[in-house]
């Protein structure tokens, strides 16, 4: 079987892996960050540039080094290649300008944004970036928007990664929205606001890695590390009927898709599912969901790591930090 | 004075030579005779790698090597594109070409199209050259009617047709994958690479794209042998490269040299340039359109040993980043003493961030930023800060990005600052120092001598 090395450590691999799903395949900390990949659609990925890592090896017949960093969500892993993500400084320096780019022209509107505690901008900002911005000029702002009656465009937030253009183009019939204009001013738009209606429209929602879509009936309900995700299903004609749905109390506040370890959708769900059952008698309850991922609420990133340290003799459970809505923080805000 | 030798430009000055008449007359169409009647497509290509003809859009790859590397899958079309989507600031010699001899590039066409298989071929045009569409779809109308393109061109079995596509004024379109997915009616975004357009390229089937002065040199190589066009020119660089000068000289215009003439020589020469304006000063020069490095006077003249520096790919890139540039698509930019470089330097920053696609975050991002840094540095807001910030963002943008764009828009800026920053600092230091360059505001006078 070929052989990959990332970060000193040797993986093997499938003949048409990518560096980063033969990192994925092993996990933990060489596995780079992404933000426009999204394994579950095809063609995604190369936009954002997150995931860039530095290949000192191409590969066992051409053992030499890429002069520039690379996507690795779209090179191919090699047998023999060797790369270099967290140990590589170069690679972590460009990661962290990534981050700015990304970051100079959002709105930074996280206390009023729905997408908060599940953001991914949020958690690449924490790990990623730098404290500070050196940004100093006004940031671009367009209209707020509905694109149909259950989905908010919120364009000032958008990363561009084009992930919702691909998931429409790949789920749904007929795409009716996409990228206009371009450089800094590009935007999602639909066709001559024309609104997105189909029955699989709502993916695109749980596709957006920032708040920049959001659940119209969700919105400014609450806070999500405040609801309780519990995996659900139901019999449903359009759909796997696989759910996740959000509590608060006794209430449904959101029905969301089931996501995994990268916070990408396990299976697709229909609007029905999303915006009309929320009643807990139309559904049949698994349990609990087991939420690996580290939100950056969840994992009491906004500590300061003095007061995360101090927290931490608190845990009982080490494996507590990891599980969103069980965290020291959400205790204490219950 | 010698001459330098003219290939592309031998009988541009004939009367009439847009018209296929007189352009068979000064020789016209024989490459395609000499190759459809007696030459394999392999022997075509052979002659074109033993030219050393290297691309002439800007990144200067070797021609035959690209057409060497085009998959042949059986039962899948191939197809090249002409990119004449001409939009490098600084850069105007595919027009000049297009709108004095079409037939030239036409006939490039089809013997490239030949060599490499291909029997439906495009040229990409930019949207603000749609006079030169009417003029290149008029000579494609005329070589039809000749028979040198249609079914069984000279009853050789080949069959040829030649389209033309108008852009839509998009700078990125000139990227050769932003090119390809414009053609099939995309957004003009640059596609991820690997794979190359050798091996997937226009509608998922191998490509070869090629700037417009590349596939007119290809008719002189077929009919002179591709070790006859390697006698001109240098080692590395071979044949004769269109230069578009414009600037502070007393002649701009689009000029035919041989590879290795010393710049000194094409600025100063009455053959070429023939010097500064007003007798004024050199102060820089950006020497392949406006994406390369500047170069100040001490540095374009002579390389970092204290050589001449020659017009070729391999003397203009002597001393790296660090005291060279490129000879890219040959635009190329004289300005005088009374030039503002970060006054320039704003331009380009504003033209990248116009152009920028916005699809991958350091370039959408980076370029707007750059501009906005610059702005302020020109209204007199600037600190000295902005300018090791503005160092840092260039850095983060180059190599990062999905096509060259990045690259391209970044390097002005690294260069303008390692070889420019005093004039940075008087700025921010002294604001009132911008007004020295109140002159900017005027109109242009352009010289006498200036045809």
């Amino acid at each position: 079987m070929p052989e990959i090395t990332i970060d000193g450590q040797k993986i093997e691999f499938n003949q048409g892996m990518t560096i980063l799903e033969a990192a994925r395949s092993r996990g933990g900390d060489l596995v780079p960050p992404t933000m426009c990949y999204y394994s579950k659609l095809k063609d995604t990925g190369g936009y954002c540039r997150t995931c860039i890592v530095k290949v000192e090896a191409e590969s066992v017949k051409n053992p030499r080094a890429l002069p520039k960093p690379v996507a690795s969500c779209r090179t191919l892993a090699q047998d023999g290649m060797v790369v270099k993500n967290q140990t590589s400084p170069e690679v972590l320096e460009a990661r962290a300008g990534v981050v700015e780019f990304l970051l100079i022209n959002h709105p930074l509107d996280c206390p009023v944004c729905d997408q908060a505690g599940e953001c991914s901008l949020q958690d690449l900002g924490y790990e990623h970036g730098k404290m500070d911005t050196r940004y100093e000029f006004k940031r671009r702002e367009f209209e707020q928007r509905d694109i149909g009656d259950k989905i908010k465009l919120h364009m000032n937030r958008c990363i561009l990664c084009y992930r919702c253009v691909k998931t429409a183009e790949q789920i749904t019939d007929g795409r009716v929205h996409g990228v206009c204009s371009r450089g800094d001013v590009a935007e999602i738009s639909t066709y001559i606001e024309q609104a997105i209606d189909n029955d699989f429209s709502g993916n695109v929602i749980d596709v957006c890695p920032v708040g920049a879509l959001t659940d119209k009936t969700f919105r400014f309900k609450n806070r999500v590390w405040f609801t309780k995700p519990v995996d659900a299903h139901r019999d449903c004609q359009k759909c796997c009927g696989k759910v996740r749905l959000w509590y608060k109390g006794e209430d449904i506040l959101r029905v969301t898709a089931r996501k995994d370890l990268y916070g990408e959708v396990e299976n697709w769900i229909c609007n029905e599912c999303r915006f009309e059952k929320k009643k807990t008698a139309e559904w049949v309850i698994e349990g609990p969901s087991k939420v690996d991922r580290h939100s950056v609420v969840s994992a009491n990133h906004y500590l300061a790591p003095e007061m995360k340290n101090d927290l931490s003799k608190l845990i009982l459970n080490p494996d507590a930090g990891n599980n969103a809505g069980s965290s020291p923080l959400s205790k204490e805000q219950e | 004075m010698k001459e330098g030798k003219k290939i592309l430009f031998e009988h541009i000055d004939v009367p009439g030579i847009e018209g296929i008449a007189t352009y068979r007359s000064c020789g016209g169409y024989q490459s395609v005779d000499k190759a459809l009647t007696s030459m394999t497509a392999t022997e075509v290509v052979h002659d074109v790698i033993t030219s050393g003809l290297r691309g002439r859009g800007g990144a200067g790859f070797q021609t035959g090597t690209k057409w060497n590397f085009l998959a042949k899958p059986e039962g899948v079309p191939r197809y090249l594109v002409c990119n004449a989507d001409e939009s490098e600031p600084g850069t105007f010699k595919d027009r000049y070409l297009m709108e004095k001899i079409p037939h030239l590039l036409i006939e490039g066409m089809i013997v490239s199209s030949y060599a490499l298989g291909v029997n439906k071929a495009y040229i990409y045009i930019r949207g603000e050259y749609f006079y030169l569409y009417k003029i290149l779809e008029q000579a494609i109308e005329e070589a039809y009617k000749a028979g040198w393109l249609g079914q069984n061109i000279l009853n050789s079995q080949y069959n040829l047709d030649l389209y033309m596509h108008i852009g839509a004024g998009a700078y990125i379109c000139g990227e050769e994958t932003a090119l390809l997915e414009s053609l099939e009616g995309k957004r003009g975004n640059p596609r991820i690479k690997p794979p190359f357009p050798a091996v997937a390229g226009l509608y998922g089937c191998p490509t070869v794209v090629n700037n417009v002065e590349t596939i007119a040199a290809v008719p002189y190589i077929v009919q002179h042998g591709g070790e006859h066009y390697a006698s001109f020119g240098t080692e590395k660089s071979t044949g004769t490269k269109l230069i578009s000068a414009s600037g502070h000289i007393n002649k701009p215009g689009v000029y035919e040299i041989e590879l290795g003439l010393p710049v000194e020589e094409f600025i100063y020469s009455d053959s070429y340039c023939g010097g500064i304006r007003n007798g004024n000063e050199l102060k820089a020069v950006v020497a392949g359109g406006s994406s390369v490095p500047i170069l100040p006077k001490h540095l374009i003249l002579q390389t970092p040993d204290g050589q001449p520096r020659l017009m070729s790919y391999e003397s203009l890139s002597e001393g790296g980043f660090a005291a060279g540039t490129m000879l890219g698509s040959g635009g190329f930019i004289v300005m005088d003493e009374t030039t503002s470089i970060v006054m320039n330097l704003h331009t380009f920053a504003r033209f990248y961030h116009h152009e920028s696609c916005g699809q991958c975050s350091p370039c959408r991002e980076g370029t707007g930023w750059m501009e906005k840094i610059l702005h302020k540095i020109l209204d007199g807001h600037g600190t000295l800060s902005d300018i090791d910030l503005l160092w840092d963002i260039q850095s983060k943008i180059e190599g990062k990005t999905i096509c060259a764009l990045g690259d391209a828009a970044a390097w002005p800026v690294a260069s303008a600052i390692r070889h420019f920053r005093p004039e940075f600092e008087a700025y921010i230091k002294d604001p009132s120092a911008i007004k020295k360059f109140s002159h900017y505001n005027e109109k242009y006078k352009i010289a006498e001598t200036a045809i």
